[in-house]
């Protein structure tokens, strides 16, 4: 495998960060401002996008920025994996941006120069994760993005705001110092290294069984993005935020830099051969399907829709981290790819919750009786997401976790496939209700009158576009799954 | 050596150690500023002793070397009756005249303190102007 | 000699020469006090840099006074440790005074000529308790720095004079029990110069009188730099200060204390005396941990944000005097690092609760309402000095963070790198306390009124450019210090780690 050194990601990552200069300087003109916000959209996706073939060629792009402390330098590396998230993150910008735009402005949102600029500095630290080649440089974004987001969540400056702040602030910044910060400090003195490597870097000789064991507990608790229970709450309590930002971060940037994590050391620090040979993966792969079902449980009796989709979130990054627990390679073939199925169903899902907040100002499921007959492309896209994140065809949604109902068997977890079909059973309790009221219903029981009144086109388009790809994604599985192939067979070293 | 003599073959420290632990005391716990400033002029003053004290020697002279009566020379003469023995080490009452220095600069800051304490509160007991901040 | 020689003692001498200018052009015309001294710390921030060149190109620099050989004479002595602590020092008293000019015209309007002597005359004295290579020479310097920090804290207001008092009485204290210990070196070898002193002492190490003056010297310096349970002085006296006055002795007494500690343990005593005779260094690792963990919580109980700050401060000591303590590479490594970077750290937040003093007239944490739309530049650099604080990397404080967990995890000693992370976490609750406040009140609590863009938020409403562009500056050195991070331990801090450990 070869090795190319190439500027390409840190420009991929500086590109966004740099725009909130100007995004900053154009705050009187709005439309100049969203351009900005475009330009460095489209500039990134396409720093990125040029990085597939080289990648799929088999080989690897790195840059080292600087030497910070003796061994372990600010340096990025971008393999399969890394592009494969980075492509998602950075092209569902773009579509979130029109989005934004039809949203906050729907709305006459206040401070939005702000929203804008952090929305940007927040892409930065995701992709800087995606390509960081050492545990301390995706440490850094990690925080820069936990950072990044807390203005987005506590957008509206009301009290709400500030008590679901907190509430984001202690789980995701109180984990990574509390847990990632000691657990990384320990890994490197006892290994002396921190860079990621195909089969992990940590051996058997370097500490003893227990020790290992809890390091991978702690990481894998530490990095709370993923939401996995008990450190899940900072997810609901996040939907404060104005509907786009839990679109992008909460479905897709921030909770998928939690999983990426997680998959990242699960197989660049510890390995997968150590893990096996320890048999830890079987307790991750306890611990997330836990989080699996409790999460769709209580997704069941939420009647505010986004915080539905929350729980619905939660449950869904479980399987990401089911499918690196199971350490086998099918498995985690569908664990990478749902990053990007899941993103693009449940982003849609948050699209149209969106949608139909800016068109009716409803947020409970229980005012939305009828809504169909109002709003029958939103909710339309709403049916195609649902399908994507519950796991049927022809939606891309359905492979990936057909690669992980594979990868139980492949790994002889019986349980796991249980757990796994039980789970889209429940997926399905929650959002089928949503829709079928939405259509079938009589007009008795329809909130709504019987006229097509759309959200703004700004709104629908993007929601359009997503589940259009989700659909799409079904037949042309190309560009996931073959970064995920190659992933896979990079750690699994066949 | 009997306890009594360890009192008093080292004296001087002794002295050194009572006056100290007055000012301390004076320092820690008197209510009024200015006898705290007492006490800490006290200690200072111990400190003094202490090192005034290690430099003296029985019997010895202060270190200055006098002309050779009968040449007027010094160097010759000098040259061979120099003996540390005779003379009384001169560089800890020197590093103390320093130390005066410092103490009465310090005296002298404190005290401008404690009149604008009492310019500010109308007392200098501190009890009193803690009732006051409160 | 060529004047490059020269350039320890004129480090000292020219702010010396200068206080007295100062002094006596403010008789005549006060407006020219200001210029002068940024003239002169120009000069030395010069001359500190130009010594810290030479001391990497060409090693240690020994400079004896009037030409006076060593021991008799007094040595000013520059190597790799207070190279650093004089860049520190002279650009952190730079930078402070070119922020004070509009910050001492509101708050002393008729002391500043007073205020500009006694600043020049505290960084000379830190300047040449960081040079000297003389126990007793620094004794003086300490009080020098100590006398004229009475009196900068002295001149505020409020609770200003009481909490000066107490300083004084705790100070003194302090420089008494250090001579003491100074003294019983003395008595047992004759020397009083710091590098004779190394050479002397190994043979006297089991010595009682030796054990006890290191004792002495130590509870001495701990006082002055606030060690809990002697942080009782601290808070009130920072807080009260004035700001421009508290943005030079906050970030810089602290600090050079212990670097006068780190010097005391290394060149006169060595790490074998202090790490192998000296049995206590694993007490004073718990002390330090509990004076983290002190700090922190007594933090916590504040409700004025200069206080919290300054409770910090006595939590920052603990670590830098734990890193010491661990006797290992890695945390003398961190404690180093942390001097600067905590100098720098602290003089941020410093200059931004200045500057926020100088707008709202108060230093409560209600003063901060609103000011992330009011004062935009101000609070983002104040988040950057926070961040450091908390220690979120790429800012300087997690490094030297790193190097101390590390120090700790190395060492065994898992109590301090529990309370590593606990500040670590406390401080997080702190800084998001104060940011809360300033982000979302006055709250906007009407839902259905969303567009209120204009009418709910004040105009920006900046300080002076001569403050602010400190501020600025210090904050983004915190990232570039952060940055290179792997070059400074590389090419200075690596020497200043004793041989032999």
């Amino acid at each position: 495998m070869n090795t190319i050194v190439s500027i390409k990601p840190l420009f991929a990552i500086l590109v966004s960060l740099l725009a909130v200069i100007p995004i900053v300087f154009s705050r009187s003109s709005p439309n100049l401002r969203e351009f900005w916000t475009f330009a460095a959209g489209i500039i990134k996706f396409s720093i990125v996008a040029s990085m597939i073939p080289t990648i799929l060629d088999g080989s690897l792009i790195e840059y080292t920025l600087a030497e910070v402390l003796p061994g372990i330098a600010i340096k990025f590396r971008v393999d399969s994996l890394g592009l494969l998230f980075a492509l998602v993150a950075s092209g569902l910008w773009i579509v979130t941006s029109a989005y934004s735009v039809g949203y906050m402005r729907g709305l006459k949102e206040h401070s939005q120069t702000r929203y804008f600029s952090f929305f940007a500095l927040a892409l930065s630290a995701t992709i800087g994760v995606a390509f960081s080649a050492n545990l301390l440089t995706l440490y850094l974004f990690y925080e820069m993005l936990s950072l990044a987001t807390y203005p987005l969540v506590t957008h509206h400056q009301d009290t709400e705001a500030r008590s679901s702040g907190r509430k984001y602030l202690t789980y995701i910044l109180g984990t990574s110092i509390a847990f990632v910060l000691p657990a990384m400090l320990i890994t490197y003195n006892l290994s002396g290294t921190l860079e990621f490597s195909n089969q992990g870097f940590f051996t058997a000789e370097a500490a003893p069984k227990t020790t290992i064991a809890a390091l991978l507990v702690i990481f894998v608790f530490g990095f709370a993005k993923a939401g996995i229970m008990p450190f899940h709450s900072w997810l609901p309590a996040a939907m404060v935020a104005p509907t786009p930002v839990s679109a992008l971060l909460h479905a897709v940037a921030v909770v998928k830099v939690g999983v990426f994590s997680i998959f990242r050391v699960v197989t660049g620090v510890f390995g997968v051969d150590l893990l096996q040979s320890l048999d830890l993966g079987t307790v991750l792969a306890y611990v997330a399907s836990f989080t699996i079902i409790m999460a769709s449980l209580i997704a069941l009796s939420q009647d505010s829709l986004k915080r539905r989709l929350a729980f619905s979130t939660i449950g869904q990054l479980s399987y990401i981290v089911l499918g690196a627990a199971l350490l086998s390679p099918k498995s985690m073939t569908g664990g990478m790819m749902h990053i990007g199925m899941h993103a693009f169903g449940k982003i849609t899902l948050f699209f149209c919750a969106g949608a139909i907040f800016v068109a009716t100002g409803k947020k409970n499921i229980s005012e939305m009786v009828g809504i169909g007959r109002r709003m029958p492309i939103t909710m339309f896209a709403f049916f195609i997401g649902s399908l994507s994140v519950i796991g049927l065809p022809p939606t891309g949604g359905f492979l990936s976790k057909w690669y992980l109902v594979l990868g139980t068997i492949e790994a002889d977890q019986l349980p796991m496939l249980f757990v796994l079909l039980g789970s889209s059973l429940l997926n399905a309790a929650y959002f089928f209700p949503i829709f079928y009221k939405a259509f079938f219903c009589t007009t008795e029981e329809s909130l709504f009158e019987n006229r097509m009144n759309e959200a703004p086109a700004w709104c629908i388009a993007p929601l359009v576009l997503t589940s259009a790809v989700s659909i799409l994604l079904f037949f042309y599985p190309q560009p996931f799954l073959g970064l995920a192939g190659l992933a896979v067979q990079n750690i699994t070293g066949g | 050596m009997q306890p009594m003599e360890i009192v008093l073959a080292k004296y001087n420290y002794w002295i050194y150690v009572l006056l100290m632990m007055i000012g301390l005391y004076a320092m820690l716990s008197k209510n009024n500023l200015v006898k705290k400033i007492i006490g800490m002029s006290v200690f200072q003053a111990a400190i003094m002793v202490f090192y005034v004290s290690i430099g003296a020697k029985q019997g010895a002279t202060i270190p200055i070397i006098e002309d050779d009566p009968i040449t007027g020379h010094i160097h010759e003469a000098a040259a061979q009756t120099i003996n540390a023995m005779h003379y009384v080490n001169p560089l800890p009452h020197v590093l103390m005249l320093t130390a005066i220095v410092v103490s009465v600069s310090t005296l002298g800051v404190a005290l401008a303190i404690i009149i604008g304490i009492h310019k500010q509160y109308g007392t200098i007991e501190e009890d009193e102007i803690l009732e006051q901040i409160r | 000699m060529t004047p490059s020689e020269q350039l320890p003692i004129l480090l000292v001498i020219t702010p010396l020469l200068f206080t007295l200018a100062v002094s006596i052009a403010g008789w005549f015309n006060r407006k020219i006090c200001y210029p002068i001294t940024i003239i002169t710390l120009s000069a030395s921030l010069y001359i500190s840099v130009a010594l810290l060149l030479q001391v990497v190109k060409n090693g240690e620099i020994h400079y004896h006074l009037g030409g006076w050989q060593p021991p008799f004479g007094i040595e000013y002595v520059v190597d790799h440790l207070n190279a650093l602590v004089l860049v520190v020092i002279s650009f952190v008293a730079l930078v402070s005074a070119v922020y004070s000019k509009e910050s001492v015209k509101q708050e002393l309007p008729d002391k500043i000529p007073q205020f500009y002597t006694l600043y020049l005359m505290l960084v000379t004295g830190l300047l040449g308790m960081t040079v000297t290579g003389d126990a007793f020479n620094l004794y003086v310097l300490i009080e020098i720095s100590a006398i004229t920090t009475y009196a900068l804290i002295a001149i505020g207001k409020d609770r200003a004079l009481i909490s000066s008092f107490n300083y004084v009485i705790m100070g003194t204290m302090g420089a008494c029990f250090y001579l003491l210990g100074v003294g019983h070196l003395y008595i047992m070898t004759g020397s009083l110069n710091m590098m004779d002193l190394y050479k002397i002492l190994p043979p006297l190490y089991s010595s009682h009188a030796i054990f006890v003056s290191f004792i002495l010297i130590l509870v001495g310096l701990w006082a002055k730099m606030a060690f809990f349970p002697l942080h009782e002085w601290l808070p009130n006296a920072y807080t009260y200060a004035p700001s421009a006055a508290s943005c030079l002795i906050a970030p810089l007494m602290t600090k050079v204390s212990i670097y006068v500690m780190i010097r005391i343990m290394f060149s006169i005593f060595s790490p074998a005396f202090v790490f192998e005779a000296f049995t206590a260094h694993n007490i004073i690792i718990w002390m330090a941990a509990a004076a983290i963990a002190g700090g922190s919580i007594l933090a916590l109980a504040q409700t004025d944000f200069k206080k919290i700050l300054t409770y910090m401060i006595v939590a920052e000591v603990g670590y830098m005097v734990g890193g010491v303590w661990l006797a290992n590479r890695l945390g003398i490594t961190g404690a180093v690092l942390h001097i600067l970077n905590d100098a720098l750290m602290t003089l941020c937040l410093f200059l931004a609760a200045g500057i926020i003093v100088y707008k709202t007239k108060g230093h409560k944490l209600e003063n901060l309402r609103g000011l992330y739309r009011k004062m935009p530049v101000t609070m983002g650099a104040f988040t950057v000095g926070a961040l450091s604080m908390i220690g979120v990397p790429p800012t300087a404080g997690f490094f030297s963070k790193w190097y101390l967990i590390s120090g700790a995890i190395d060492a065994g000693h898992w109590g301090f790198m529990a309370a590593l992370i606990f500040s670590s976490l406390v401080n997080a609750v702190l800084f998001f306390r104060m940011i809360e406040v300033g982000y979302f009140e006055p709250f906007r609590d009407n839902q259905e009124e969303h567009d209120h863009n204009t009418a709910l938020s004040p105009k920006i409403d900046e300080a002076p450019l001569s403050m602010l562009a400190p501020l600025v500056i210090v904050s983004i050195s915190l990232i570039v210090v952060g940055i290179y991070t792997g070059d400074i331990v590389d090419s200075i801090i690596r020497f200043t780690v004793p041989a032999g450990i």
